[in-house]
């Protein structure tokens, strides 16, 4: 078949534009999705409500490490509407009381042994209401036998640490493994030879995704037809479902994994749950359908956090300020079980993208992972698959360079970015960055912000406090930078699988006789704005009104194969897919039109949605109208088969690298320690822009993430390893009150690789900005090291020179 | 889903029918009027009454009033309604600066005055503002009417005098010429609990100070408030090395506990420097160089 070129995305918003005024492609759109979110109408899995449907509940520890001696149900069973009371030795008995992690590892579904954190699972009620599901559960009688809890990670490896893993076979300790990446003699060769070494411990502390609907799900086994339907808070179905099948042994054509709007995910629906497995086994025991709806301090305390890293960094450069070599050791908390989601090649991830944006030579980092008695997760929270902890590394100790040299930190990053004549790049760890021009984005965020202007201003107010008689609260200005660069978009399947399933994703695309379209996606959007950024990709090759195309989502019924969404992998690869499908499509309807034209395809030129003859567009046919001839009775050439429809599976072949320069002025109260985000200026260069719109957005929700990691939002654990994080009075969001005006800029380097040229966004900014928050507190205080996050007790005590650590509870 | 254990729902149509229905069930029953600290407790299961009695219904003790030589603030006053009191803004700016900064809007259009003072939490901010200004409560029962001096209602922590079948129906505050009167308050995030906050008010006879008042909450002060600092301040003259020593006091004086919102060092600290805020700012607005 003849295939046409894909089209260039256009470099402004002059896209024709649609009956209906959108654009017919790029540019700025409402969202489709928005008119049932604003009327209140989205359909969460909490709405999700079945004839004859049970309510469960689940019993939780209140060790976090402790030998679990009895459990005593009856008296709960004796609730006149307890319809079953399930114990981690029932789930023994259907050899479910373990299931595998994304990691290789197992985890308790409901804890027969050990209790191993605190809020794990211990035992699940099923009863006629969620009002005496939770009844039931204060009259089942646990008998624990406590035992000391390892929760400082920094201890864990200590000879005399409790084991938390005597689950597993032989072991002796409570290391999960050692990964390295990078050339360490090279570095060492490189420290050697340098001028200066600067070394900075660095606290990444535990944070969550507290994503708007917490984790749920609705079971439905049906007893005849033997098919489980469940509805569920998933950002990956397809993989849920093949789990189900691979745990549970259910037959996979048997199970339908539903995903309706779920209130965001941000990673912490990524993986499964127990109470997703005790909803079906509820199902089955009862055979009625049976919801599981954990409550907000259930989601806190239970689910996938992220972070967790201790890292110590070591830079290498000369006196003047190049950069030479960055070698990084990790300590990861990875909780109780491993149960990080993540490429199975990658037990750090991707951290070993922790060179960052700059141009040196040598780079090598260690990472040891550890059981402590915490909640398991460690890949969530809009990371990228770690890079938010490797951005962080580099870039704080970028600036801790600077600090020590005495030199502007802008000026520094300028002298040390990779140059666009480097593109593609290999990086010292072996990651092939796409395209990027980074100085240019640097440039264009010291333009926003007026960078001269504030450092001359914070050099004013700097003497004017030096003056006698001073105020003393007068605030202290701090201006940080932070440049990142992502790999997003996993991935090249031949690299990348999770579960020995490889990170390629299906797209459908059928034209109905009509003119109007399907778009089906393996990807499941959480606000994302899937409905409306695919079908203007959809658009934008084929030029129907994104109106009239319907992306459809989140059933594996009714949807191709794919791993889902996170790690901003939507647009780089079903993006992608969808586009090729397009283009299939495009490709097929000019052979119908040729036929229907009486025409050679070689005679056809395209514009606007339209096939017509060269010389004489009065003669030719929308895809509309090819569509409709497509299902009519027209005879079509030899082997072109009828209908307008297309089936894609995309395996990228290399990750997308988007990029951005921030810039954050805060100034911080001497005497309380409050800091107040004055301004903050991002420049994010993810190609070019399908809705602009919907980029800005993610770019907004993702500059409220970084002021809240950076200022408040942190899960700590006391001696005993009590969450002190379990509600949102412990565990702060940030709110309009924290947020500044965004000042958002923007540079465009499309992706070499990509059909439509684009990149990833939806984490650039969650990954990029809690170091630049960072930094601009520190230079504000003129202070080298403390660690996040900066309340203000935090504050005065960095002021103070007595940083406090933030994993610890506050003594 | 947070769920709250079983319990028992009655809606008073008056003062007399709430106190019926408090005696009736022994001690077991709670008001409610706004809830939001009952409520959330509830479905945390850390409060579980068997009843609860529902005083919503009781309008007319919402009001804000001069009352002869005080300000009448009925129990039912919401804190949107303290927060927009012309009576109070004229009187006491302490009051619309504590307000700004309790919780959030859909707090504030719910919580009550009287809900606030009677959930006696440690951090509560009406709690130092009361007193700051030595304020009283109206508390009526079956068998009449008392009044208890706001520095002797709290017997500790979510514990007040006020009895089981009893309720908090005014709460009174004198007028005080030549007054000012100020609120600080540091929060890791809007509409957190205070990780301390000060208020006060300063009353002047020229440059001397005739009466002073402070109140704190979060730290651990007794009766939310500190005497010693007071009488160091009380008929002395204005300066900022006096009330530089009364902030120092209440530092040093204050029980705080080490918490996630801030160790003890660093919230005696704090004490310091919003006593002193408060105090410093209610002096210019006494002296009428401030608004």
């Amino acid at each position: 078949m003849t295939t046409t070129d894909m089209p260039a995305a256009p470099s402004s918003d002059t896209v024709p534009r649609s009956p209906a005024g959108n654009p017919l492609g790029f540019g700025h759109m409402l969202r489709k999705e928005d008119a049932r979110f604003v009327r209140g109408q989205g359909h969460y899995v909490d709405d999700v409500r079945l004839p004859g449907m049970l309510h469960g509940a689940i019993l939780r520890s209140s060790y976090a490490h402790a030998r679990v001696v009895s459990i005593d149900t009856s008296a709960a069973e004796a609730h006149p509407k307890v319809k079953a009371v399930i114990t981690g030795k029932i789930l023994e008995t259907l050899n479910l009381a373990w299931m595998p992690t994304l990691s290789g590892d197992v985890t308790a579904v409901l804890a027969t042994d050990k209790v191993r954190f605190h809020g794990q699972e211990v035992a699940f009620v099923v009863a006629e209401d969620e009002y005496s599901a939770r009844d039931a559960l204060e009259l089942i009688e646990v008998e624990y036998e406590p035992l000391p809890a390892v929760v400082d990670a920094t201890h864990a490896l200590d000879p005399d640490a409790p084991i938390i893993r005597d689950d597993l076979e032989g072991r002796t300790d409570n290391k999960i493994y050692d990964w390295e990446a990078g050339d360490e003699a090279a570095c060492d060769e490189a420290f050697a030879k340098a001028d200066v070494v600067v070394a900075e411990d660095l606290v990444y502390p535990r944070v969550h995704p507290a994503p708007m609907e917490t984790c749920g799900a609705v079971a439905h086994m049906d007893k005849v037809t033997g098919k489980l339907t469940i509805w569920t808070t998933t950002q990956a179905p397809h993989a849920h479902r093949t789990v189900y099948a691979l745990v549970a042994g259910l037959p996979e054509h048997k199970i339908q994994v539903i995903s309706p709007d779920i209130g965001g995910g941000f990673g912490n629906k990524v993986g499964i749950y127990p109470g997703y497995v005790l909803a079906i086994v509820g199902s089955i025991v009862t055979g009625a359908p049976v919801k599981w709806m954990e409550d907000r301090s259930e989601n806190l305390m239970s689910t996938s956090f992220a972070r967790d890293y201790h890292m110590h960094g070591e830079i290498a450069a000369t006196k003047d300020g190049k950069i030479l070599a960055l070698r990084v050791r990790v300590l990861a908390d990875h909780g109780a079980f491993n149960g990080v989601a993540q490429p199975t090649k990658f037990p750090a991830g991707f951290f070993h993208i922790f060179t960052g944006s700059y141009d040196y030579p040598a780079a090598h980092c260690k990472v040891t992972a550890v059981y402590t008695n915490k909640a398991l997760g460690g890949v969530a929270y809009a990371c990228s698959f770690r890079i938010t902890e490797a951005v962080y590394l580099v870039e704080r100790m970028v600036n801790c360079l600077a600090f020590e040299l005495k030199q502007d930190p802008a000026e520094l990053r300028m002298k040390n970015l990779l140059r666009p004549e480097q593109f593609p790049y290999m990086s010292p760890t072996g990651w092939e960055y796409d395209s990027g021009d980074y100085p240019r984005a640097l440039r264009e965020a010291m333009r926003i912000a007026g960078y001269e202007e504030l450092r001359r201003e914070q050099a004013s107010r700097r003497a004017a406090a030096a003056q006698p008689g001073a105020d003393p609260t007068a605030p202290l200005m701090g201006i940080g930078l932070s440049f990142f660069t992502e790999g997003v978009g996993a991935g090249p399947r031949k690299h990348m699988d999770i579960l020995g399933l490889g990170m390629a994703d299906g797209c459908e695309l059928r034209i109905h006789p009509t003119g109007k379209a399907q778009l089906r996606l393996s990807v499941q959007t959480q606000g994302q704005g899937h409905e409306t950024t695919f079908a203007q990709i959809v658009s934008h090759v084929i030029g129907l009104p994104p109106e009239d195309i319907e992306v459809i989502h989140g059933d594996t019924d009714n949807t191709p194969f794919g791993l889902g969404t996170y790690g901003s992998r939507s647009t780089p690869v079903s993006g992608a897919a969808a586009a090729v499908a397009a283009q299939r499509i495009k490709d097929k309807a000019r052979v119908i039109a040729a036929a229907a034209l009486e025409c050679s395809v070689d005679d056809l030129e395209w514009e606007h949605g339209r096939w017509f003859v060269r010389g004489d567009p009065t003669q030719g046919k929308t895809i509309a109208e090819l569509a409709m001839i497509a299902h009519g009775s027209l005879e079509l050439p030899e082997g072109v088969e009828g209908h307008l429809d297309a089936s894609v599976v995309y395996n990228p072949p290399n990750l997308t690298y988007p990029f951005g320069a921030y810039i954050c002025v805060v100034d911080v109260d001497p005497q309380t320690g409050q800091v107040k985000v004055r301004r903050f200026i991002a420049v994010d260069d993810c190609g070019p822009r399908i809705n602009p719109m919907i980029v800005e957005g993610q770019i907004h929700g993702g500059l409220a993430d970084g002021i809240g990691m950076a200022l408040m939002e942190v899960i700590a654990f006391d001696r005993d390893g009590n969450n002190l994080g379990g509600s949102f009075m412990d565990y702060l969001l940030p709110t309009s009150m924290e947020c500044p005006s965004w000042e958002l800029g923007q540079t465009v380097t499309p992706s070499p690789h990509h059909p439509i040229g684009v990149k990833g966004v939806g984490e650039s900014a969650t990954v990029g900005s809690p170091p630049a928050v960072v930094n601009a507190v520190l230079d504000a205080l003129q202070v080298r090291s403390a660690d996040m996050p900066f309340t203000p007790a935090m504050t005065w005590r960095a002021l103070e020179g007595r940083p406090m650590r933030p994993d610890l509870a506050i003594e | 889903m947070q769920v709250p254990a079983p319990f028992e729902y009655q809606r008073a149509g008056s003062v007399d029918e709430a106190i019926a229905l408090l005696a009736r069930s022994g001690g077991d029953a709670r008001l409610v009027a706004g809830g939001h600290s009952l409520l959330p407790m509830m479905k945390l299961r850390l409060a579980r009454p068997e009843t609860l009695v529902d005083i919503n219904g009781l309008s007319d003790l919402e009001y804000v009033k001069v009352d002869g030589d005080e300000i009448a603030i009925g129990a039912m006053t919401r804190h949107v309604g303290v927060l927009e009191s012309a009576v109070l803004a004229e009187h006491y700016r302490i009051f619309a600066e504590a307000e700004r900064v309790i919780a959030d809007p859909l707090v504030r259009n719910r919580g009550t005055v009287g809900g606030s003072l009677c959930q006696a939490d440690p951090s509560e901010d009406l709690s130092a503002v009361f007193a700051a200004l030595k304020g009283r409560a109206v508390i009526r029962s079956a068998s009449g009417t008392r009044s208890v001096d706001l520095r002797a209602f709290h017997l500790g922590p979510y514990e007040t005098v006020v009895g089981d079948a009893e309720i908090v129906v005014e709460v009174r505050v004198p007028i005080r010429p030549h007054t000012g009167s100020a609120y600080e308050k540091v929060e890791r995030r809007a509409g957190d609990w205070s990780v301390a906050a000060a208020g006060a008010f300063v009353q002047l006879r020229g440059d001397t100070i005739d009466d002073v008042g402070i109140g704190m909450t979060a730290v651990g002060a007794a009766h939310f408030t500190c005497e010693e600092a007071e009488d160091s301040l009380r008929g002395g003259p204005v300066s900022p090395e006096a009330i530089d020593e009364a902030a120092r006091i209440c530092g040093q004086r204050c029980n705080p506990s080490a918490d996630q919102r801030g160790p003890v060092d660093y919230k005696r600290h704090l004490v310091s420097v919003l006593v002193a805020r408060a105090l410093t700012r209610s002096v210019a607005r006494a002296r009428g160089e401030a608004a």
